[in-house]
């Protein structure tokens, strides 16, 4: 086996064992601690492939940013996770209904999918002659510029959408205004005074 | 030999070992001799001796702390989750440990030459946080949990401007290889290097850093006052001083991302001068005496200060830099001073 082969087949197992533990796991957070190392092997396997930029964009993004968020959720929710695995056994027809369908899809993806004759597909530029990074900012800010900037709006909306649902404005709590507290003047709120022994201020 | 080394997988292996030995063991090392260097900065601006009985100087006093450490009790709090818990030190350490694969110190002298390297630096130090999450969250106890909230928020704030920052460096050079990175601010010594067309961003990067590594003033997680040590609390022994090793190690890590990005890395800043790892090193002890003073004279912020610092003030900054770079090396401003493209672009 070459090397290559081999790390292939150690990134594989620590993918499909994160997965099968992020599942099985009693615990919420081991469950995302899981994900991160199922989440680090496919970086590993995008390696592989020779898709760096990918790879360490998967870590960036996935791991480093979106995880950490999970994390944060999961240790701070107050969850009863016995009550939510108490109605596990009534989604589980649910659940492989959904797996069901997604390897249909890769079926069909991987199996039948052909495209018609007479479209041409874009050609990606040869790696190897550019880096990887280069030829995906290529395909992407040139020949799909219009597609990946409104994938990008559309996100933003979501994002906006998010904020206008969650952001109040509550007038009962005491807000700082950091521009004001710079601007103060101490001759304002500060009196120096000569206190004589054994008088006090009076 | 050499075909031993070059052709069977066992020589290959054995030369990456070796190779990797040759930077973590001085690295390693150097450590010892920085935390003693930290303590006697900090000692003098006091108008202290600072460590100085073990060893001429003092220069041992970091040994003898690490045999402490070694030799202490492992104290493992009740109800702690023990796998997590011993996890999370390591993970500190082996994550602050595996991003010098890509810090090339010379000409050709670099782990692993990747096309990807400044990404791959950013990914590992953006998985550092999961070190401090999963301590705190691991220790089972209020004060830990708290902590690492906090610096787990400080952290991921300040990368986001650390990656801005980072951003305008690539656009300057048209690579994310460290090595093409320095190549590109060859010229006319230290008047070509990163430091002059990125002035703002040199200073935005150094400060960034310096919450980055949570070290002072920004070192909310371990505020003593309010926190006793942050996540590190109950973490005793051996546990606690590779969080200690984690965190220099990342520190040194900084300093060096520094040199590299804005000041030409092994360049010399004279061009009578030979280049060489000598300047890398220089720069990187610098920078490390700038941290250590840092440390002595900036009072610590307060914690909305810090993330205001860091979402209202640096991430709008490092934004409008990386448009206004992308212009000027788009259209050649200041006779190409912001496009060196020195590889395809």
């Amino acid at each position: 086996m070459t090397v290559a082969g081999f790390a292939f087949y150690v990134f594989a197992a620590t993918v499909l064992v994160g997965g099968f533990f992020t599942v099985l796991s009693k615990n919420p957070v081991h469950s995302v601690l899981w994900l991160i190392t199922a989440f680090i092997g496919a970086t590993g396997l995008f390696v592989l492939a020779g898709a760096e930029f990918i790879a360490m964009l998967l870590m960036i993004v996935y791991v480093g940013a979106v995880m950490v968020l999970f994390l944060f959720v999961v240790m701070m929710l107050d969850v009863d996770f016995a009550e939510l695995k108490a109605g596990m056994a009534k989604y589980v027809p649910i659940a492989l209904l959904i797996a069901a369908i997604l390897t249909v899809e890769f079926a069909m993806i991987f199996g039948v999918w052909v495209t018609a004759d007479g479209v041409t597909m874009l050609p990606a530029p040869a790696l190897g002659e550019v880096g990887n990074t280069n030829a995906l900012g290529t395909l992407i800010y040139d020949d799909y510029l219009l597609l990946f900037q409104l994938a990008g709006l559309i996100l933003l909306v979501a994002m906006i959408g998010a904020i206008v649902l969650t952001l109040r404005h509550r007038k009962d709590i005491k807000r700082q205004d950091v521009v004001r507290q710079m601007m103060r003047d101490p001759k304002d709120s500060i009196r120096m005074v000569d206190v004589k022994p054994g008088q006090g201020l009076g | 030999m050499y075909d031993f080394f070059t052709t069977t997988n066992l020589g290959i292996t054995l030369l990456v070992l070796g190779q990797v030995l040759l930077v973590v063991v001085p690295l390693l090392v150097a450590l010892a001799f920085i935390l003693w260097a930290d303590r006697k900065v900090w000692a003098a601006v006091q108008l202290r001796k600072g460590p100085n009985v073990v060893g001429a100087f003092g220069l041992l006093q970091s040994f003898a702390d690490f045999i402490k450490y070694v030799v202490k009790e492992i104290v493992v709090p009740a109800g702690a989750d023990k796998f997590v818990y011993f996890l999370a030190p390591m993970t500190s350490l082996v994550l602050a440990m595996t991003a010098w694969a890509v810090i090339p110190f010379n000409e050709g002298w670099v782990l692993a030459d990747i096309n990807v390297a400044i990404l791959f630096i950013f990914a590992v130090s953006s998985l550092e946080v999961y070190g401090v999450i999963m301590g705190g969250w691991a220790s089972n106890s209020k004060y830990p949990f708290l902590g690492s909230l906090r610096s787990a928020a400080q952290m991921i704030s300040y990368e986001v401007s650390i990656g801005l920052i980072i951003i305008g460096v690539i656009l300057s050079t048209g690579s994310m290889n460290l090595t093409d990175i320095v190549h590109a601010q060859k010229g006319a010594g230290l008047w070509s290097w990163y430091w002059l067309p990125h002035f703002p961003m040199m200073i935005l990067f150094l400060v960034s850093a310096h919450a980055e590594t949570n070290r002072p003033p920004f070192d909310l997680p371990e505020a003593e006052s309010e926190l006793v040590a942050g996540y590190q609390v109950e973490y005793s022994s051996t546990p606690f001083l590779l969080y200690m090793i984690g965190e220099y190690v990342a520190i040194t890590m900084m300093t060096a991302l520094i040199s590299i990005l804005f000041f030409g890395g092994w360049l010399s800043p004279f061009p009578w001068l030979p280049d060489g790892i000598g300047w890398l090193l220089l720069k990187m002890a610098f920078f490390w005496f700038v941290f250590m003073m840092t440390k002595s004279i900036v009072p610590r912020y307060r914690y909305d200060q810090l993330m205001r610092l860091g979402w209202k003030v640096f991430l709008p900054m490092s934004l409008a830099w990386v448009v206004l770079v992308a212009f000027f090396a788009q259209y050649g401003a200041f006779w190409g001073t912001y496009a060196r493209w020195t590889t395809g672009g």
